[in-house]
């Protein structure tokens, strides 16, 4: 059972995100997270100020029990089977972390820099989560999808649309790692 | 219960995701870096079989458990919709190292700092709507 503890190669974690992906189709739902920031706003009492947000929430809770397992998922892992946290990063990476300043790049999941205690306490820290936040949840509702709605099921099935999705996350993505992050670190 | 089969399938994705350090934000770093073959790995083997799968689903062999024919849903058209959408998506996921399914997981490893970007993300979703009238589709 060893295996279970070390990190999964791409190739086990590939294919059983398509198992996933399966199985909401199986069970006939869909695959896809992101629609659920609407529900959650919906839930909230959107609705009153926006009239997108007036939907049953109720017929969304499939969905949200899915979600519910992220987090008992994410929990397990963390808890049970996760006993070392080195990632082995190429070393070229760990170095141009360290010329942006962050250190020891690797030794666990997420970097001090952003997710510590003091950079969550701290404006600009604070300010970096909430951004990073907004544009996910903003591009996500806006391209209608989200890694796994247009990433997985969108690809898989040959959509042009997520083809087009999927470049703009990779334009976006390269602008913030080449550009902007050597500029806010 | 109705809704346990959901949660089982997400417990399953969260372990995937966390055992394939998905949810770190240094794969995401690298991966936009261009240093790793491994995010490139999860998602293209993802895909490849996907693709089977999908196959099966518009030629009607794999059926639902009711034994219904599973329709994939078509994505709304349009150049900008899913070009700036991913774009402002994608500068999301490299600056805060984690897409909506992640921040989740994250908040079951016990990660405080990933409320801010949740709610950040639900507060983005309310601002799509709130002015998606005066944007380009």
């Amino acid at each position: 059972m060893n295996f279970l503890l070390e990190p999964w190669p791409w190739y086990v974690a590939g294919p059983m995100i398509a198992l996933c992906m399966y199985l909401m189709f199986f069970f006939d739902k869909k695959f896809g997270v992101s629609s659920n920031l609407e529900t959650l706003c919906s839930m909230a009492g959107a609705g009153k100020l926006v009239d997108f947000f007036k939907f049953d929430w109720k017929k969304n809770l499939w969905n949200m029990a899915f979600v519910l397992g992220l987090i008992i998922g994410g929990f397990i892992a963390h808890q049970f089977m996760t006993p070392d946290e080195n990632i082995a990063l190429n070393p070229k990476t760990i170095d141009s972390l360290s010329s942006i300043g962050f250190e020891n790049a690797g030794q666990t999941y997420l970097p001090d820099e952003i997710y510590g205690l003091n950079a969550l306490f701290s404006f600009k820290g604070f300010s970096i989560l909430l951004v990073a936040g907004l544009l996910v949840g903003f591009g996500s509702r806006y391209a209608g999808g989200c890694t796994s709605g247009h990433g997985i099921v969108g690809l898989s099935s040959l959509a042009t649309e997520s083809f087009i999705a999927v470049a703009g996350f990779f334009i976006g993505g390269l602008i913030m790692t080449w550009l902007i992050l050597p500029l806010i670190y | 219960m109705k809704y346990l089969k959901f949660i089982f399938v997400g417990v399953i994705f969260g372990i995937v995701l966390s055992k394939a350090e998905v949810i770190s934000w240094y794969r995401i770093y690298e991966m936009f870096k261009l240093q790793s073959f491994h995010m490139y790995g999860v998602i293209g083997s993802a895909v490849v079989i996907g693709f089977f799968i999908v196959r099966g689903f518009k030629s009607h062999k794999l059926k639902s458990i009711t034994h219904q024919n599973i329709l994939v849903e078509e994505k709304k058209k349009g150049i900008p919709r899913n070009l700036f959408g991913g774009i402002i998506f994608g500068l999301g996921w490299a600056l805060g190292g984690a897409c909506p399914g992640p921040m989740f997981i994250l908040l079951g490893k016990g990660v405080l700092a990933i409320t801010v970007v949740l709610l950040g993300a639900v507060l983005g979703a309310f601002l799509y709507h709130s002015i998606k009238h005066k944007l380009p589709h």
